[in-house]
């Protein structure tokens, strides 16, 4: 036994050892986590080099591992798809007054359901809360906001997002974590309750609002389908989603708009800035896709730190 | 001011809200009358409109309506189903994942591997689109390697579209729902795999006998929440990614529900009687499931 166990003091740190299968299989999840980068990887990056690549090139499929024939036109043509600006301008309005209204409700709200002075507060959680678990289906909830005036309207896009249950119990959690104390020798110097959320509440719970500002932005930003359902009959309040789609599936038709409108002199300069259905579509998937893109891998610990709150809740 | 006072007044600050809940989350529930009724707007519905249960029969009755839900209905059940029967798959994504010993490594995996869930189906429809059209990375790499002689118009196929459309799924999903499980991975008590070191246990048996054990108890929590979702696959994927060629396998009941409202003169209350009966039967399946969560593990998720 004990000359057995001699050798075996000699690894300090048996976490080095491998087995030649071990070996085996490090080099294949080595690999094969490879592959499955390149296929998230990849598309994006093929988009952004046929964006910015000869025209007649990308066309035909040429473009496949480094730009070629670097231009920008497509990206200076934006300008002349028509609606594209109009639609870049409700993203981003949608996008800051959602997150905005929606941050601060979900505070507001996760704070005073921690006060146990309210009038039936356990009563109004539940009734907020439990609307996570039900919905009358879409056609049914489509009637019901045109009914409310929301169809047709900007306010359409905010109003149905901005109360979200599972944000207002986050912050109800962190709110509870905060010690007593704190609001209480606030209101011990006569700050009411409104006082006591914007001066004192508001800056603790700070970090989980940063969480929850960013799943909304980006939920704001990606939102398509209330766009198909309320938005019938104003075109002017289609969103990039929403453009991006009808883009995509009339790319050819766009082709011949945008060749008429640009100046004769753009036509002449040659076939390979001259906009074709691809380029259209690739310039404009990149200019939608691009601000989750780039805020990602700097808000990443964010985005996680959403999904370990809500495991921990699930 | 009074304690009594004070209460009644905090609760006049968040009575906006309940306000707002109760229009845009309650009051869709009364949308379900428009199911009973003649409805075509834009002349509203009133008592001479009310036709009771005339549309819950007709689901039933009209042969050609049978067979559309049952079609549906399939489609439904084999999407759901086959994302059931793969959703171990983030699991193992995230097991082997974690065995990646060059950090820099594995950060640029996750990193990548994530991005994609926080695209909309839209862009993900363009991704799909711009890769695989005829002219698309993937058609001109096989075309130039000599796999294929003319490109495959992938997106316009009605083959496999189940299929299909759980690899996008995947491909948007996965790396993203492999985090719970990388954390619950770290929760693992180090000692116990220390001793399985020490025993001589191989990499493969660690993950088969400690990992993969400690994980199944969020594994169970997240198949009950795809069986409480199993009528619900949302209709945003099926809907930017249907056309007239795999219109008849892709329609799941959420697309089915748009598509009858809005096609041709829009059936509005066929659509809502069918989607008030959906609605219906997932409270059910979010009760049930909810229960034997409870009962297997002690609490439920609800």
């Amino acid at each position: 036994m004990t000359t057995k166990a001699a050798p075996k003091k000699k690894h300090i740190n048996p976490m080095n050892r491998q087995s030649p299968g071990d070996r085996v299989i490090s080099v294949l999840t080595y690999f094969i986590y490879a592959i499955f980068a390149f296929v998230c990887a990849y598309p994006f990056y093929y988009i952004i080099i046929n964006s910015i690549s000869a025209n007649n090139l990308s066309e035909r499929g040429k473009v496949l591992f480094l730009p070629m024939e670097i231009h920008f036109k497509n990206y200076e043509r934006m300008v002349n798809i028509p609606g594209l600006m109009d639609a870049a301008k409700i993203s981003l309005l949608r996008t800051l007054v959602g997150t905005l209204l929606t941050v601060l409700i979900a505070a507001f709200l996760g704070y005073m359901f921690t006060r146990d002075t309210m009038w039936k507060r356990k009563l109004w959680f539940r009734f907020v809360a439990v609307t996570m678990y039900f919905n009358a289906g879409i056609i049914p909830w489509v009637l019901c906001m045109r009914n409310l005036g929301l169809a047709n309207n900007f306010w359409g896009y905010i109003f149905p997002m901005i109360v979200q249950p599972f944000y207002i119990i986050l912050c109800k959690t962190y709110c509870e974590s905060v010690p007593k104390e704190l609001q209480e020798a606030a209101e011990i110097d006569g700050a009411g309750t409104l006082r006591v959320f914007w001066q004192i509440m508001l800056p603790v719970v700070k970090p989980i609002l940063a969480t929850i500002a960013i799943f909304a932005a980006v939920n704001q930003w990606n939102a398509f389908q209330d766009n198909l359902l309320l938005m019938t009959n104003r075109p002017d309040l289609d969103t990039l989603q929403y453009k991006l789609w009808q883009y995509i599936t009339q790319a050819n038709s766009l082709k011949a708009l945008i060749s008429n409108t640009t100046n004769s002199s753009a036509i002449m300069a040659g076939l390979a800035t001259a906009a074709t259905a691809t380029s259209i579509r690739m310039s404009v998937t990149v200019v939608v896709v691009l601000p989750v893109m780039l805020i990602y891998p700097f808000f990443q610990r964010y985005f996680t730190k959403g999904i370990m709150i809500g495991a921990v809740k699930g | 001011m009074s304690k009594r006072t004070r209460s009644y007044i905090e609760f006049l600050y968040i009575l906006p809200f309940l306000v707002l809940v109760a229009l845009v989350s309650y009051y869709p529930l009364y949308g379900w009358v428009y199911a009973f009724h003649d409805y075509m707007p834009p002349k509203p519905i009133s008592s001479e409109t009310f036709v009771g249960l005339k549309w819950f029969e007709f689901i039933v009755s009209n042969p050609v309506r049978t067979a559309d839900v049952g079609r549906v209905l399939v489609n439904t059940f084999a999407m759901s189903g086959i994302s059931l029967a793969f959703s171990w798959f983030p699991m193992i994504f995230a097991v082997f994942l974690n065995e990646i010993r060059c950090k820099p490594y594995k950060k640029f995996v996750q990193t990548v591997t994530t991005l994609p869930n926080f695209i909309s189906w839209v862009l993900v429809f363009s991704v799909a689109f711009n890769v695989l059209s005829s002219t698309g990375a993937v058609n001109t790499v096989l075309v130039s390697l000599g796999v294929i002689e003319k490109p495959i118009a992938f997106l316009s196929s009605k083959d496999h579209v189940w299929f299909r459309m759980w690899l996008w799924l995947t491909w948007k999903n996965a790396g993203w729902a492999a985090i719970m499980y990388l954390a619950a991975i770290t929760a693992i008590d180090e000692q116990m795999i220390e001793a399985a070191k020490v025993d001589g246990a191989t990499r493969m048996q660690i993950i088969w006998r400690i990992t993969i054990p400690c994980l199944l108890p969020t594994y169970f929590v997240i198949v009950m929440l795809n069986l409480a979702n199993f009528l619900s696959n949302g209709m945003e994927q099926y809907y930017v990614f249907m056309n007239n060629f795999n219109k008849k396998s892709i329609e799941v009941l959420d697309l089915y529900v748009y598509n009858i409202a809005t096609t041709g003169r829009g059936n509005y209350p066929l659509s809502t009687a069918i989607s008030m009966l959906k609605s219906i039967v997932s409270v059910a399946l979010l009760f049930i499931t909810n229960t034997v969560s409870r009962l297997v593990r002690g609490e439920g998720f609800v």
